[in-house]
């Protein structure tokens, strides 16, 4: 406790100079901590990956001088403030980038339009809504696409996209928002979405299997209208199916055709299905009868008990970040605040000073207000750093969410093949009983004999529909288990930047910060040497 | 003048030199005494001095807040015009009223108070300072009682309701306040401390929100790191150590921020507060100075009125006594005109007999 910071002398209006000292002593000891700490980041500075990282342990580095200069954190800080692309050229990110099908996608120029064939009460007041264009180059090509896309083409690419790569991890599109038209005018969140949307294309453009999709390729490229067809809203689909349901019961089309096992019941018009494949599920979650076939991959329970941690895990750190970079901001500002207080005083100090010393003083502890406004500004540039680097925890899980969404394809279309597999071992015992009854009775009956060939048939189809399922199972099986390798690979590359790229933001700014007080504590260091004196 | 030493009155060496008179006082060991709502913190006195004044060599004495407030009081009411060292807040929300920082802050603030009176020149041969130092409990309590309360003096209390009574008529009468002495000096010295206390109380203020900004930011990196390090476990492998190298370091960064929150405390933001006090306790002593100048004022005012109402009253006296005179002869005139008219009358009585 120091209890002896006595004043470098009595005269009057003189207080301010023992509480500016003392924040000098406390600067130099900020500047000493985060010295010490930057100086022992080393780790990771050996793991500059221009391969993948091996998987070697790193190094940890003696403990340095507090007061030892790492070389490259400076320039860190210098370069992060010019406008930076994200990152350089040898981060395994945009070697990503670089094998891409497509060179540029940007979104742009959000314009209102007209709904073409609204009729309003009121006219004048057609509702608009806002179309965004999509301009795009293909590698390879020359030609630079421009379509104009609005939001529900964008939602229609997603569900397009859901369709065809079940069992992929397809980057989920930006939200919707349920509210009024007000809202959407506005130019806060029309930029938010028009970004939004660019880094969905963007994503989609870097999946493997997406990037060079037709679906993907149409939406960019094919001028006009949206060509790809909309989903047909829930209504009319249950109505369609409604009007099917009858004729199923009664017996006809009760087996699904092939083509139709091949996408999830929820979605579609085949409203039986949707009740026998729920019944199927009961019976094997409630019920508690094996199913004819259940998920044995042992890899993929792992990988699934792991990514369900890592899911938590990483929810939680997301949130935490989410305050740090909060706090950090908070820090920044009162920095701000205080030092523009004290140099208000300083001003008034100045101004109204009645003794020389007091403009002394004042002079002083101006240069304290001052380094306080600099370390403000720095905190606030470090926290821009953060937020890029930590945005990786939140993108990550939006890619959970795509995860999910695979895992729940492989799900349905297990499913699908335990119904069919359930209704072809009861369609099995039917013709068993009614052979057994038959044989009772002698010569046969023949309506019996006839369902029997009825119940053949239908099992034959049942068979078909059944093949489909299996093979669009182990399909989707089959992209689960490339995609989450491909995860696995990306995810480690990705958190590795992240930590590496925070590490050295924070290193940077924490030098600039203690420049800022060092140099301070420097010019005042008289008052420090008296206090000294006086003590002793 | 405020003095702002901080330690003892005289520097250590020249009390080394034998039979320099010296006082040494120090406020020490905060013990927290009694239970429940009426706890309260009591701290040891130590008075080491060779001053005749003084019973003894060295003197222990148990204080509590209270008597730190009434020696206080007791110095504003008897040494008006002097600038009175000032005394650490006295309400504290009640959370932290206990908390380590806070008791340990209201001991410095109380050490420097009795050390700024002892350094002063006047303050420091009040007797009621003398009191506080050496009184044992008995006499302190006596002393305290007999001061302070709510059964102040009967002058106080006539005082009192002429302040109001003054206020009162000058609203009625529309009568402005008196204007209070302005040379420009003092004028200029008033704005001036008016505005230093504004601009070191923001200063003061966001100091406070600094301290409170490390400590969240500590807070904040202490969570983050340990989130990383368990984010870390899930992955395996040598990226576990690259995360679990973050976290660690996070987690020591806390460390040092709240180290740092603390020193930020103790040793900027207090002494900012002290100073932000001690202008106030100017002020306090600039206000006495308007009151006994507007008292000096209307009690001037109330000898002139005084003096007016006598040499009215004289006049109205002779007035109201010549009037008198007047009235009864003219009384006696009328009655003689009524004895007159009735003559004829009475006369014609006369006659009839």
């Amino acid at each position: 406790m120091m209890s002896s910071t006595a004043p470098p002398d009595l005269a009057a209006g003189d207080g301010d100079g023992d509480g500016y000292m003392t924040l000098s002593l406390a600067a130099a000891t900020t500047a000493s901590e985060y010295a010490s700490v930057a100086s022992t980041f080393d780790p990771l500075l050996s793991a500059l990956p221009s391969s993948p990282p091996t998987h070697a342990a790193f190094p940890h580095s003696p403990a340095s001088s507090s007061f030892v200069d790492p070389p490259s954190y400076a320039d860190v800080a210098a370069s992060s403030s010019s406008p930076h692309s994200g990152s350089s050229s040898a981060s395994p990110r945009s070697a990503r980038a670089a094998g891409l099908e497509y060179t540029f996608i940007a979104v742009s120029d959000p314009a209102p339009e007209t709904e073409p064939a609204a009729t309003s009460l009121v006219p004048g007041s057609a509702p608009t809504y806002i179309s965004y264009l999509v301009t795009s180059v293909r590698r390879g090509e020359h030609r630079r696409h421009a379509v104009r896309r609005r939001f529900r083409d964008f939602v229609t690419l997603a569900d397009r996209l859901a369709e065809s790569f079940r069992g992929h991890f397809v980057p989920p599109r930006p939200d919707k928002n349920t509210v009024e038209s007000q809202v959407m005018q506005r130019d806060e969140f029309v930029a938010q979405r028009r970004a939004a949307l660019e880094r969905y294309l963007c994503r989609l453009s870097e999946h493997p299997a997406i990037g060079p999709s037709d679906e993907f390729r149409v939406f960019l490229q094919a001028e006009g209208k949206m060509p790809l067809p909309s989903s047909t809203d829930v209504a009319s689909r249950m109505l369609d199916g409604a009007a099917r349901l009858p004729r199923q019961l009664l017996g006809e089309e009760t087996v699904s055709a092939p083509q139709d096992v091949l996408q999830p019941a929820k979605g579609g018009r085949d409203l039986l299905r949707i009740f026998k494949e729920l019944k199927q599920s009961v019976v094997s979650d409630w019920v508690g009868v094996k199913p004819p076939l259940v998920e044995e991959d042992k890899e993929f329970l792992e990988k699934k008990q792991k990514l369900q941690d890592w899911e938590q895990q990483l929810t939680s750190s997301s949130q935490q970040a989410e305050a740090l970079v909060k706090a950090q901001q908070d820090m920044g500002e009162t920095m701000g605040t205080l030092g523009l207080a004290l140099i208000k005083l300083t001003k008034f100090e100045t101004e109204e000073a009645m003794y020389g010393s007091q403009r002394i003083r004042a002079a002083d502890s101006k240069r304290i207000a001052t380094a306080a406004v600099k370390a403000s500004r720095a905190c606030r540039d470090l926290n821009t750093q953060t937020v890029k680097y930590l945005d990786t925890l939140h993108e990550h899980l939006g890619i959970m969410l795509s995860v999910h969404t695979a895992f729940n394809d492989r799900a349905s279309a297990l499913l699908t093949v335990q119904t069919l597999m359930s209704d072809l071992a009861s369609l099995q015992s039917r013709i068993e009983k009614l052979e057994a009854a038959a044989l009772k009775i002698f010569g046969g009956d023949r309506s019996r004999l006839r369902k029997v060939e009825e119940l053949r048939e239908t099992i034959r189809a049942t068979e078909d529909a059944k093949c489909c399922a299996l093979r669009e199972y182990e399909r989707i099986k089959e992209n689960n288990r490339s995609e989450l390798h491909r995860l696995d690979r990306e995810r480690k590359v990705d958190m590795l930047e992240m930590l590496k790229g925070y590490v050295k933001s924070q290193a940077a700014y924490a030098e600039k910060i203690v420049e800022c007080w060092e140099t301070v504590e420097e010019e005042t260091s008289g008052y420090a040497r008296r206090a000294d004196c006086i003590a002793r | 003048m405020i003095s702002t030493e901080r330690s003892q009155s005289q520097s250590p060496r020249s009390s080394m030199a034998a039979g320099a008179p010296f006082l040494t006082i120090s406020v020490t060991d905060p013990v927290k005494m009694g239970t429940g709502v009426q706890a309260y913190i009591s701290y040891r006195v130590i008075t080491k001095t060779n001053l005749p004044e003084f019973e003894g060599q060295e003197k222990i004495v148990i204080r509590r807040y209270s008597d730190f407030e009434w020696l206080h009081d007791r110095l504003a009411e008897k040494y008006k015009g002097i600038f009175i060292p000032p005394l650490p807040e006295k309400n504290a929300v009640e959370k932290f009223r206990f908390s380590k920082e806070f008791i340990e802050l209201r001991r410095q603030a109380l050490d420097l108070f009795v050390n700024r009176i002892a350094s002063h020149p006047e303050l420091k041969q009040s007797e009621d300072f003398r009191i506080f130092l050496q009184a044992d409990e008995e006499k302190m309590d006596r002393a305290r009682s007999y001061e302070t309360g709510i059964f102040k003096k009967p002058a106080d209390f006539l005082q009192m309701f002429k302040d109001v009574q003054s206020k009162v008529s000058d609203v009625i009468l529309g009568k402005e306040k008196p204007v209070e002495e302005s040379t420009p000096e003092y004028e200029k010295l008033q704005n001036y401390i008016f505005e230093l206390e504004n601009h070191l109380a923001e200063a003061q203020k966001q100091a406070f929100r600094l301290v409170k900004r490390h400590k969240e930011l500590g807070q904040s990196l202490a969570d983050f790191g340990k989130a990383i390090k368990l984010l870390g476990a899930c992955e395996g492998d040598s990226l576990e150590k690259v995360f679990s190298e973050v976290g660690s370091k996070s987690e020591m960064l806390s460390v040092k921020l709240q180290r740092e929150a603390d020193n930020l405390l103790f040793h900027f933001e207090e002494p900012l507060k002290d100073y932000v006090r001690a202008v106030q306790s100017i002020k306090a002593t600039m206000v006495d100075r308007a009151n006994a100048f507007r008292q000096h004022f209307d009690l001037d005012q109330e000898r002139k009125y005084k003096e007016l109402n006598l040499y009215v009253s004289h006049f109205a006296f002779t007035h109201f006594w010549l009037c008198a005179k007047d009235f009864q002869l003219t009384r006696k005139f009328e009655a003689n005109v009524f004895t007159f008219q009735d003559i004829p009358n009475n006369s014609c009585g006369l006659r009839s007999l």
